[in-house]
């Protein structure tokens, strides 16, 4: 475990806290990106380059564009008189540390099994791109139509009704 | 600890901090942003048993990362389109005050 791994792994920790618990929603989106680009740079710490990039074009210059379009036109920035938590955080917070502590108890429980350093993978583009059109071509193919789908999807539903406002 | 064990437990704390906030915010986009880092915890272990699994040269865990990032980015236009809709109609994006399933 490198020194290098803890500090990635404190600042998408930290990232992501800042983007549950903040009371600005917009400060809530940046925190988001900086957990994403602390995702992507540990995806670049385990060698996978192509997704560790896919991760930073996707998410850092995507969804979180998405996100902060989302809320700056549902001004979602105005923070709520009563408070930035729903009624029942109790429970909710009760059941994501029940998730954490099984998950962790696995985790820990199966350390002895777990394998110890391995070679690094080399893989290079030109690899992922024949195994894309090769033995993935009909996920490929599924998810550009997915794409499509959700593309024209969001648009219709996200449109303004028309029949409404005359 | 080995480093795939590192990895499964910031995995872990990451999804678990997403499900807490998506069971606890009251924005409808801040559950949104809770679901995304919940899928992208998902996706730091499928890359973490690629690297670390007997055959990273097939390739089956960065693959099955990828598609899943590109299933990520269309949930979250329907889904903030969805949001954007419902602030649209009820004037609101408050969870706790969406209460009714009609009108």
């Amino acid at each position: 475990m490198s020194i290098v791994f803890y500090l990635l792994a404190a600042l998408t920790v930290a990232g992501g806290l800042a983007a549950m618990l903040l009371r600005n929603t917009v400060h809530c989106a940046l925190a988001l990106t900086v957990a994403f680009a602390g995702l992507a740079l540990l995806f670049l710490n385990l060698d996978a380059q192509f997704a560790g990039f896919a991760q930073i074009l996707v998410y850092i210059g995507a969804v979180a564009i998405l996100v902060v379009f989302a809320i700056l036109l549902t001004r979602g920035s105005e923070t709520p008189k009563d408070g930035v938590f729903s009624r029942s955080w109790l429970a909710g917070l009760a059941i994501a540390a029940a998730v954490f502590a099984v998950l962790g108890w696995a985790v820990l429980q199966s350390v002895r099994v777990l394998p110890h350093e391995t070679a690094v993978p080399v893989v290079t583009v030109q690899q992922i791109g024949v195994a894309l059109v090769g033995r993935y071509v009909l996920p490929l193919e599924i998810v550009a139509v997915l794409l499509t789908a959700a593309l024209i999807g969001a648009v219709i539903v996200a449109m303004h009704e028309k029949e409404e406002h005359k | 600890m080995t480093p795939l064990a590192g990895y499964l437990l910031v995995a872990a704390l990451l999804f678990s901090i997403g499900l807490a906030g998506a069971l606890t915010r009251r924005n409808a986009i801040l559950v949104l942003i809770g679901i995304e880092l919940m899928l992208n915890a998902a996706n730091l272990n499928l890359i973490a048993f690629w690297r670390y699994g007997p055959h990273p040269e097939s390739l089956t865990g960065m693959m099955f990362a990828i598609f899943s990032i590109a299933v990520a980015a269309a949930e979250a236009a329907v889904g903030l389109g969805l949001v954007i809709q419902i602030h649209r109609h009820a004037k609101t994006t408050d969870l706790d005050a969406m209460n009714r399933m009609k009108g």
